[in-house]
């Protein structure tokens, strides 16, 4: 450099008073990032909505003659795909929330959340950050599938069944897609702050978070086992799946009662606050956050 | 002014003591140095400092701010840079920056015109569209100094700033930390293993298992040993070390694979060892005192010997 440069403007910044917006812009900028990140690793967008869009072509051809609804006639029932798509919606979320977790680990390996810890941020915002970005993908993602999927069955690889959403399916569906989005994203980031490896992580996806998922009605309605229906009803993510199927499907007749809908609210938001809250009060109380 | 000033600082890991009592002040606008092994305490200091390990013991304050009442008024007014650069690698340059200042409470023109600037300091306005990941170590720091100016700090902490870095990129990094003194009048505290880059500090301080063992200027630290230096190196060192302590009196420190002397008169002791014991070493060379020498009569440790990291 030669000494015709400008000079570096540094020093005296007498202004040292928190500015107000430093919690929302914070929480801005880093969920923006986690979108840009996102769209700049094609494969993640592959892995999060590819495997569960074959599952459900697979497991739905696969199973469809065995499946039957409990409690509902043969003629009246849902295909088992029909039963099976919202539990793949959640499946995309899933797989995205546990992506966006594990960047967690990735951030604080390769330095980047370092340098976060040193700005003059709210702790909370870091938490927020993370796991905002990781809902606006999961969600997207999850709904872009809601609505092409069932447009699949002209193709034949899906059976007949309702396509043609009104806007306030839409909306309501995008409205539990959020609650089990924020849920699954921060209960993700719960376990990737403690775990200092990726691979540590993958342990916790396959005891934890896979099964949760197996458990949650999502898959299949367990309803013949005592066991597994207690298991079931203690799974919070139960709730989440069954209000998102009410919601997609029109004939309240065509699913069991439990759980009632309100429960599916209270249960969802619920879970997903909880989450949210464990996260910012272990991120606050870390005593060695960088090392 | 005192920009960073640090009172019987405390820390421990557990049993194992980081920081013993450690103290020291820094004035403003000047470059302070932290030499030691690794493991010796630095890392820890500059993590206290830095706000990312709390206070256990002692006092630390920057710029007059209490680092343990006042954390965020601290991070405003310090720009930090780590050993592995926390830049994100799937984002651009101008994105890092963006980020960066976001984080910072600037947006829009202000922050347009922050990157502005700070590219242009460090020569990498070229490079604003480039992904980080497909940047030189030497651009990566450079991008990662961008950084932490972008916020326009009083104070830089700098953790092992040239790691990773060649002899050329190296040297474009001290210019630029001597621009910014020169100019904006910014303290930088900066850690190191490295005797050259301590050499170029105003100021430095050595720690070493966690206590301060010296501090002040480069040559005022090599002043405390005396005269000149000789080094011997060869087969059978410890019969040569008693010979040289009994037939001509000197003080022999054995360090790692080297018989070290210090002598006022480094000529004369040359020769008369050169003619008396020839064949006896397979090396003698004779040195102004460096910092390693300092380290090493303080310590009797090389600097590299014994690293844990």
């Amino acid at each position: 450099m030669s000494s015709a440069d400008p000079p570096i403007i540094a020093g005296p910044n007498t202004d040292l008073a928190a500015p107000k917006s430093a919690l929302w812009t914070s929480i801005y900028t880093l969920a923006v990032r986690e979108v840009t990140r996102f769209l700049r690793q094609r494969s993640r967008l592959v892995g999060a909505i590819g495997q569960p869009l074959v599952f459900w072509i697979l497991f739905g051809a696969g199973l469809a003659g065995s499946f039957a609804m409990p409690g509902a006639d043969a003629e009246n029932g849902l295909s088992f795909q029909e039963y099976f798509l919202p539990g793949i919606a959640v499946l995309i979320v899933l797989f995205t929330s546990i992506f966006s977790s594990i960047s967690v680990i990735q951030d604080r390996n390769e330095g980047f959340m370092q340098g976060v810890l040193v700005a003059p941020v709210p702790r909370s915002s870091i938490v927020l950050g993370k796991v905002l970005g990781g809902t606006a993908l999961a969600l997207f993602q999850a709904m872009l599938f809601l609505l092409l999927a069932p447009l699949l069955q002209f193709v034949h690889l899906a059976p007949q069944m309702e396509f043609n959403y009104p806007v306030l399916v839409i909306l309501k569906a995008l409205f539990f897609l959020f609650w089990i989005s924020l849920g699954l994203t921060a209960l993700g980031y719960l376990f990737a702050w403690k775990i200092d490896s990726v691979q540590g992580y993958h342990g916790v996806m396959s005891i934890v978070l896979l099964p949760m998922w197996l458990l949650s009605g999502a898959f299949f309605p367990g309803s013949g086992s005592t066991w597994m229906t207690w298991v079931m009803r203690a799974n919070p993510l139960t709730y989440g799946v069954a209000g998102l199927r009410k919601t997609l499907v029109a004939d309240p007749q065509r699913l069991p009662e439990f759980p009632p809908e309100w429960l599916c609210y209270v249960v969802t938001i619920g879970f997903a606050l909880v989450c949210l809250f464990v996260d910012v009060w272990m991120t606050r109380r870390d005593p060695v956050v960088a090392s | 002014m005192t920009a960073v000033s640090v009172q019987e600082l405390e820390f421990r890991y557990g049993e194992r003591v980081a920081l013993n009592n450690v103290s020291f002040q820094i004035p403003s606008g000047e470059i302070f140095g932290v030499l030691g092994p690794n493991g010796g305490g630095k890392s820890t200091l500059f993590r206290v400092l830095s706000t990312l390990l709390p206070i256990q013991g002692g006092n630390a304050e920057v710029m007059g701010l209490d680092v343990k009442q006042r954390a965020d008024a601290v991070r405003r007014a310090i720009g930090v840079t780590f050993q592995s650069p926390s830049l994100d690698l799937k984002l651009t340059v101008i994105e890092n920056l963006k980020v960066q200042g976001h984080l910072y409470g600037l947006f829009g023109r202000t922050l347009r015109e922050r990157c502005g600037v700070v590219m242009e300091q460090l020569g990498i306005v070229d490079r604003a569209g480039d992904l980080a990941e497909r940047l030189s170590g030497g651009l990566k720091r450079r991008v990662e100094i961008a950084k932490c100016l972008l916020h326009s700090p009083q104070v830089l902490l700098m953790d092992e700033p040239s790691t990773g870095l060649d002899p050329g990129a190296r040297y474009d990094l001290w210019q630029i930390l001597f621009k910014l003194r020169k100019e904006s009048n910014v303290t930088i505290l900066i850690t190191t293993h490295l005797m050259e880059e301590a050499d170029l500090c105003d100021r430095l301080c050595i720690l070493d298992e966690g206590n301060l063992i010296a501090e002040g200027p480069p040559d005022e630290l090599r002043n405390l040993v005396g005269g000149d230096s000789l080094l011997i190196e060869g087969q059978n060192l410890p019969e040569l070390s008693k010979d040289l302590e009994a037939e001509l009196t000197l003080e022999v420190q054995q360090v790692g694979g080297s018989l070290r002397i210090e002598h006022q008169d480094g000529h004369q002791l040359l020769s008369q060892i050169a003619t008396r014991y020839a064949g006896r070493f397979t090396r003698l060379t004779l040195g102004k005192p460096s910092l390693e020498d300092v380290f090493i009569k303080l310590t009797g440790r090389t600097l590299d010997a014994g690293e844990t990291e």
